[in-house]
This record gives C-alpha cells, structure tokens and sequence, in this order.
C-alpha cells in the first residue's frame, strides 16, 4: 500500500466518546485500505487558501474507503478543535495515507501482544485490538489503558465489550476511580505496570501509545521488568 | 486543487517566513522515537566512524568532548509536523570528524544505542551542516532528546539527527534506514516536503 497524494474525504458521521473527544467516520474514496496502529495526514484548508495539515492515527483497519478516526481536543490547539467542536457530516477536508509500517501489528504474528494506552494513545491500539478480535489469530492480547477518569477513556463501552470477549483489560485511574475500585488512584507505577502486562517469559510485543511523560514511564518500566527494549515499540504524541 | 473545509480558519496562526509548508510552531520540545529511551552511561559511550576499508576512527566521552566543539543556534523541523526555531546547541562539526577520514564512499549510515538506524548523504553532513551534539540550551542533552549525544542535520527532517547516535559507517549506495524502511523519504527535505516515499 503505497502513499498516494491528498484524498478527497467527507465526513461520514461523528460521535462524542467522552467530553472532549469525538470519532469521525470518513468516506475516502480511493482509500487503499490500512493497517492496524497506522496513521494518516489531514489537511484543512479554509477558504482564504490557508491550509493546516495534523497527523492522526486511525481506529480502523482493513480494506474499505471507510476510515475511523478518535480525536481529543488540545487545548489551544488548531485542528483537534475544529474536528470536535465544528466539523460536521457532510463536511470535506483531505486526507493522506496510510502511514507508517512499523507501529502495527500482523494477524499472522505468533506473539501475544501487551496493548499500553495512556489517555487518546487508544486509538491505534484499538484497531489492533479490533482487528484482533475480528481474526483468527490465537494469540491473547492484554490492554493496560491509563484514563484521569472512567469518563475520559475513549471507546470505554467498545472495550468492555471486546473484554468480555477477547482482550485481557487492566483500568488504570490517574485522577478519579469508580466507586470502590481497589487499586490507589495516580500516575502508574513500575510495579503497577509489571503487575498488569505480561511477563518477559511470554515474550510479548508491546505496543505503548500516548503522551510523551506516560511513553517514557511505561516503556522504562517494560525495561525495568525485563523486556527487550526491541519488542517494546512506541508512539508518542507530541508536546 | 485543495478541498476547502467548511468553518476552518479562525483559529489561524500568523504564517512564519521560517516555517516550512505543513508545519507549525511549537515552543516545547516533542519527544519522538521508536522505542524505550536507551540511557548510555559516559564511560561506556563511544562513537566512530567506519570506512569502505574497514578503518576506524573512534573516539571516547572524554576524547569526544575535548575535540574542538561549536555553538549552534538553529530551526528544527520534525516530519510530524512540529517546528522549532531558534534552539541552541553544542557540538562537534562533522567537518572536525572527517578531516581524520578518508573515504571515497558519498552515503552514510548512522548508527544509535537501541539499534536505530538512518541513511544521509556525506555532502548533507559536510560544510558546516551537521553535528554531533551534546548539549542543548547550555545544559548536558537529555536522554529523551538523544543524549549523551546525537547527530544534528537541521536542514532535514529530524529523524535523520539520530538521536543516541554511537557511529558512522560509510556506504556506497544510500541504503535505507530504520524509518526509511518504513515508509519515510530517502532524503527528508522539509522545504521540498520529502516526507514519505
């Protein structure tokens, strides 16, 4: 699937997932399919002629002109505001894609998988995880999502439902937990981390998306515990 | 012929003469890399540069830093988008490093700690266009951001400033690296936009 120039793409749906984040469903005609955890480039242009361009990851994968995006709003950011708070179906923007072969996971991989999301770092993760659950692989995936709250965690209800199924699901709460919940509220911990992802033994490959200070915790802490930093692959959002 | 998005604009930053097309400013300093951020202890930290002949020029912490070093004040450009101008470094000139190397080969590939890997043209490195650097912002370089040290070519993308760099190994032809493999331009000119192949 070789990059091809800007995409015409009109908004499909959009749907809020918390307060601040929203999915967009976008048609793309020409769209040569994707890959699970790859991203795409958007380019806004407004009618002055001047253009904008982001990266996202997408929630989707497989073939198809279909394409699911999660976008949180930044605060004072310049896109993520216009795609939560303005854009509506109907809408048209560009896009460029897919991107990236390297943050992506292969049906055919023999190896379980450690899925680390911190906050919006959901969204290539879930399309693993979506994938996942749609193939015939027989390897267990494990997800640790870090939200500030249960109202923050993007897609919440779509993965309670896929662990009901098949995704190994550990909540972390960095701000506020349901009522009850036994494990302390606050930043993970090394030994949080070890204590909800796979040991070295099972040889896993971890795929950790999220904000840079949560990255760099997480994947220390899978070093720490004994993976091989090479099976540990990362994304970070800027800033 | 772009498509014009409905209710965009508003929000507009001034354009910047020093911006390249698609990207924006930041004024933080984003971390972006493969993997988990390797952290080199300095007397275990070495760089060389390898030749067609199989001769090389190695250098410890100590002989690195004492090597004739510059002040570099300059725009950084990264792929996904983020700018950064004006920032300080300090390092040694690739020029310093390759008046003790003889090599007829035009490509280089850069080697990390943490096993990453990046291909350069020698003539992008050369001429006062490149670095190895080892402080930013007059302070040592932080792991997350390459140190102990990393290459610097700020007229390309910066994934080509390896960060973590620990050697240089000279090459005939421009073989790709680690996120050339993956889908990024050969060359990685932000003014050209050469950010996928």
């Amino acid at each position: 699937m070789r990059t091809t120039g800007w995409l015409a793409a009109r908004i499909a749906a959009v749907r809020p997932t918390t307060s601040h984040a929203r999915v967009l469903t976008l048609d793309v005609p020409g769209w040569p399919g994707n890959d699970p955890g790859q991203h795409l480039d958007i380019r806004l242009t407004a009618e002055d002629g001047y253009q904008a361009e982001r990266s996202y990851s997408i929630a989707s994968s497989g073939p198809g002109e279909r394409v699911e995006l999660a976008v949180d709003t930044v605060p004072d950011g310049e896109v993520s505001p216009y795609l939560v708070d303005v854009a509506e179906v109907g809408d048209m923007l560009e896009v460029k894609g897919p991107l990236g072969a390297y943050f992506v996971w292969h049906e055919s991989d023999p190896d379980p998988v450690q899925l680390v999301a911190g906050g919006s770092g959901i969204v290539p993760l879930l399309a693993m995880a979506r994938a996942h659950d749609r193939s015939e692989s027989p390897v267990p995936f494990r997800l640790l999502y870090s939200v500030r709250s249960p109202d923050d965690a993007l897609y919440r209800d779509e993965i309670l439902d896929l662990a009901g199924r098949s995704l190994d699901l550990t909540w972390a709460y960095t701000r506020a937990a349901p009522e009850g919940w036994p494990e302390p509220v606050g930043r993970l911990t090394p030994d949080r981390v070890a204590a909800a992802t796979w040991p070295p033994a099972r040889h896993p490959l971890t795929f950790i998306c999220g904000p840079t200070r949560f990255v760099e915790a997480a994947a220390d802490a899978m070093v720490a515990a004994g993976h091989d930093p090479a099976r540990v692959r990362t994304e970070r959002f800027g800033g | 012929m772009a498509q014009f998005t409905r209710g965009f604009g508003s929000r507009r930053r001034d354009a910047d003469p020093d911006l390249p097309p698609g990207q924006y400013l930041t004024t933080d300093f984003p971390v972006l890399s493969a993997g988990p951020t390797p952290r080199i202890p300095l007397s275990e930290w070495s760089f060389s540069i390898r030749t067609e002949t199989g001769e090389t020029a190695r250098w410890s912490w100590d002989e690195f830093t004492a090597l004739p070093s510059e002040e570099v004040s300059t725009d950084i450009h990264c792929v996904t988008r983020w700018s950064k101008l004006g920032t300080s470094w300090r390092g040694v000139a690739l020029d310093t490093l390759f008046e003790e190397v003889e090599t007829s080969f035009d490509y280089v590939m850069a080697h990390s700690y943490g096993g990453y890997t990046t291909n350069v043209p020698l003539e992008d490195l050369l001429d006062g266009k490149a670095w190895i650097a080892y402080e930013f912002d007059g302070e040592p370089l932080d792991p997350e951001h390459g140190g102990p040290a990393r290459l610097l070519v700020p007229h390309l993308y910066f994934w080509k400033s390896a960060k973590w760099v620990r050697g240089l190994v000279m090459q005939q032809h421009d073989d790709p690296g680690f996120w050339e493999q993956n889908g990024y331009h050969l060359r990685g000119d932000p003014w050209l936009e050469e950010r996928y192949w």
